[in-house]
């Protein structure tokens, strides 16, 4: 079986490895690019665990093939934090938005392209965005407290940027 | 298990014809992908049709209907405002399926060739009498996307066929769709009923109507005897009553883990009282 070389822009880094026809994308990621930060929940798109972005499109990474990414840009998790923690982390810690914490990077590239669409959800545009997000520790409710402090504070710095 | 990447359906067509073993066409792989990893299929070949041009377009008809390529995700008709304002039934019938992250992905054409009884996009497709052009070895034709699934799992398609595209007659005026589902929580489950209505109307007369009917029997059904009860009325309460009775009598469901035959044979003329009057208001301008 003859691999498939993949050339990928993951977070603004360019890639290249062989992968199996039948490999995904979270695979690639995991053991390829040792990128471990993305999860494989439960493998079948049901759990969020492994979201990523394709070209700015939200995706569960478990459900696309690594050769499906070429030529693509990927962004992870990994790619989340600058120099400080997005606002997002941030307020994760600061709610305790997490237990087991193993949703965690999922919900908070989920929620980051939710921000980058709607600046300003509702309560119920958030948990529907999210409904693709398992959390089995949290109950939700300090999730979706998290997500909408960190969408007042980033529309607070972009008003004082602007 | 070889990965194909044709840039036409001419090709893809040719090597799905040449293949020997087990087949399967890749768009957004929500279900493919997912029945690979239980094992359920393990493609000797995949045909990814993402690479071939226009698949991800979506692309006004010289009459005004929709062409729809067959890569298309779900998140890119929601926003796409003109298919939107034309079919808001069809778009929020695929819209219900899976998450947020699987919308990124999930097509029409995937949801069709998946099979489902309970589809989401497909009643909504079926009520606006959309049609699915089907590429093979002989060249293309066009048949109704109500011909294509045979029932669960299973399509119409001969081998070597792939569907192209997808088209929707053009809305016309004083028109109006909805779809509605059953699912016992809000989101990010499978319909255990499902109910299209597409409408016209000429003043406050319903002149013409479409009724589709989801996971009440091994394919969707359009059921013309609904249609015929709300066809010429206003939908007054009779004509809602006449259009619950027939969907009901229409309805050949199985009874399994989602919900009894009783139920959903109930459900049904619910849904389908309801997704009339969202029909009928959107045909009247009343509402989004």
């Amino acid at each position: 079986m003859s691999k498939i070389h993949v050339t990928t822009t993951v977070n603004g880094d360019r890639m290249e490895f062989l992968a199996e026809p039948r490999e995904t994308l979270l695979d690639a990621l995991r053991n390829h690019l040792d990128l471990t930060g993305t999860k494989e929940g439960c493998g079948t798109g049901d759990c969020g665990a492994c979201s990523v972005t394709v070209d700015g499109t939200l995706v569960c990474s478990c459900l696309m093939l690594a050769a499906e990414a070429n030529g693509k840009r990927v962004e992870t998790i990994e790619g989340m934090a600058g120099a400080d923690l997005h606002p997002l982390q941030r307020k994760f810690i600061e709610h305790a938005a997490l237990q087991c914490g193993f949703c965690t990077p999922g919900i908070l590239v989920a929620a980051k392209a939710l921000l980058e669409r709607n600046p300003d959800p509702t309560d119920t545009e958030v948990r529907y965005w999210l409904a693709g997000n398992l959390c089995r520790c949290t109950g939700y409710d300090k999730i979706i407290r998290a997500v909408q402090d960190a969408a007042a504070e980033m529309r607070q710095d972009h008003r004082g940027a602007a | 298990m070889r990965y194909h990447r044709p840039t036409s359906f001419a090709d893809a067509s040719a090597i799905a014809a040449g293949a020997t073993g087990t087949l399967r066409f890749l768009a957004g792989g929500t279900d493919v992908l997912v029945q690979m990893r239980a094992g359920m299929v393990q493609p000797d070949d995949l045909i990814d049709l993402k690479h071939i041009p226009g698949v991800d377009q979506i692309t006004r008809t010289p009459d005004g209907g929709w062409r729809i390529g067959v890569a298309v995700p779900g998140i890119v008709l929601g926003a796409h405002e003109g298919l939107v304002r034309d079919w808001p039934g069809v778009v929020e019938g695929m819209n219900l399926v899976g998450s947020t992250q699987v919308q990124g992905r999930a097509t029409l054409a995937g949801n069709l060739c998946n099979g489902s009884p309970a589809a989401d996009s497909v009643p909504g497709m079926v009520a606006a009498g959309a049609v699915a052009t089907v590429t093979g070895p002989k060249g293309s034709r066009e048949i109704p996307v109500g011909q294509v699934p045979a029932g669960p799992g299973r399509t119409t398609l001969a081998k070597g066929e792939v569907i192209s595209a997808i088209t929707l007659p053009p809305r016309g005026k004083n028109g109006g769709d909805a779809y509605l589902r059953f699912i016992p929580r809000t989101e990010m489950d499978i319909a255990v009923v499902g109910c299209a209505v597409n409408l016209r109307l000429d003043g406050d007369r319903i002149v013409e109507a479409r009724i589709a009917l989801g996971a009440v029997a091994p394919t969707v059904i359009l059921s013309e005897a609904a249609a015929m009860a709300i066809i010429g009325t206003t939908l007054d309460d009779a004509a809602l009553a006449a259009l619950a009775k027939a969907a009901e009598a229409a309805a050949k469901p199985i009874s399994d883990k989602r919900g009894t035959a009783e139920f959903r044979t109930e459900v049904v003329g619910v849904l389908a009282r309801r997704a009339a009057k969202i029909a009928y208001d959107r045909a009247k301008g009343l509402e989004a």
